[in-house]
């Protein structure tokens, strides 16, 4: 099973830098363009499904703005 | 199969709920990070008194959750040292920019690190002056251009540029005094490793540890984010090479 993650970014922080967007090794962040965060800047969003929780776009963003989950697979206990 | 969530990286516990007044794309906001980052994972926090300096990041008070000064231009490290004399306690450390570090502070921090006082100095270096409108600075690049050297630096009027980490390693008293650069996310994470170790050399009390991050300062560079961290990696990183110029014998086994 593909690992499977998912990010948050916080709209509060996000400034648009779009440093996550062009680090993103699997190329699924954008700037979402028709929204603006309270302080005016268009926020970085998902665009795909294919995100896997590798946490790059994090690491490099300077607003600590994003929140990267992982779905964690929890085996079924056989009886 | 049953999924559940797990939290790979979340917003650090020893932020303030204050958003930052840099830049889009400023590396302080990532440096700001690794330190808050590294102060919580060391659970420090309660002990840690930072010292914040004149330049952009004058505000860094008010983005951390801990105790916090402020000090005259280009004095944190010599109010450092009185903080960590009367309080050896605590946890000491100073951020400081190079307009604030390597001009008119180059004194203190020689000093500081001279004697050899026990904190911990993050240096913040995008070769540039970004507060007040992006003047040269000690550690302007030849032939970059600034407000104050529009047709690049000129080596024979203003000079070379000084590199910080190279100079600090030759004092006596220096403990741990190493370069990193910010400009993707391999070297972000090497940098909080060596913003770690730099902590761990003053809970030792081993002396002076100095951090030198390579920062980009896109405004004043007038690029864009993603460019300013190009230039970076392509233009700083030959003139100020990354590596470690100093670690106690201690620190070079730990594993952190």
């Amino acid at each position: 099973m593909a690992v499977t993650g998912w990010i948050v970014v916080d709209n509060n922080y996000c400034k648009g830098c779009s440093l996550c967007v062009e680090a993103c090794p699997q190329e699924v962040l954008a700037l979402d363009m028709e929204r603006l965060t309270p302080q005016g800047y268009h926020p970085a969003k998902m665009t795909q499904d294919k995100c896997t929780g590798c946490g790059i776009c994090a690491v490099v963003c300077p607003d600590a703005a994003i929140t990267v989950y992982r779905e964690k697979p929890e085996k079924v206990t056989r009886r | 199969m049953v999924a559940t969530a797990e939290v790979i990286y979340q917003r650090p516990e020893s932020f303030t709920e204050v958003h930052t007044h840099y830049c889009p794309g400023c590396t302080h906001g990532v440096a700001h990070r690794l330190v808050a980052e590294v102060i919580d994972e060391m659970g420090l926090r309660e002990k840690t008194i930072g010292v914040a300096p004149v330049g952009c990041s004058v505000f860094a008070y008010r983005y951390f959750k801990m105790d916090f000064v402020e000090a005259a231009h280009g004095r944190a490290p010599a109010m450092a040292t009185g903080i960590k004399r009367v309080l050896p306690d605590r946890t000491v450390f100073t951020y400081q920019g190079d307009g604030d570090l390597a001009s008119i502070g180059i004194a203190e921090i020689m000093h500081a690190a001279g004697r050899g006082e026990n904190i911990t100095v993050i240096f913040i270096n995008n070769a540039i002056y970004g507060m007040t409108g992006g003047q040269m600075a000690p550690t302007t690049l030849e032939g970059m251009k600034t407000t104050s050297s529009p047709l690049g630096r000129d080596v024979k009027l203003a000079g070379y540029p000084i590199r910080m980490a190279e100079l600090l390693s030759n004092m006596d008293g220096s403990a741990y005094i190493v370069r990193r650069s910010m400009h993707n996310a391999a070297n972000v994470r090497k940098s909080k490793k060596a913003i770690r170790l730099a902590f761990e050399a003053q809970e030792r009390g081993l002396g002076f540890s100095l951090v030198e991050l390579l920062s980009s300062c896109p405004t004043n560079w007038k690029l864009t984010p993603q460019e300013a961290l190009d230039f970076v990696g392509e233009k700083m990183v030959p003139v100020f090479p990354l590596g470690d110029y100093k670690v106690h014998p201690t620190l070079e086994n730990l594993k952190v």
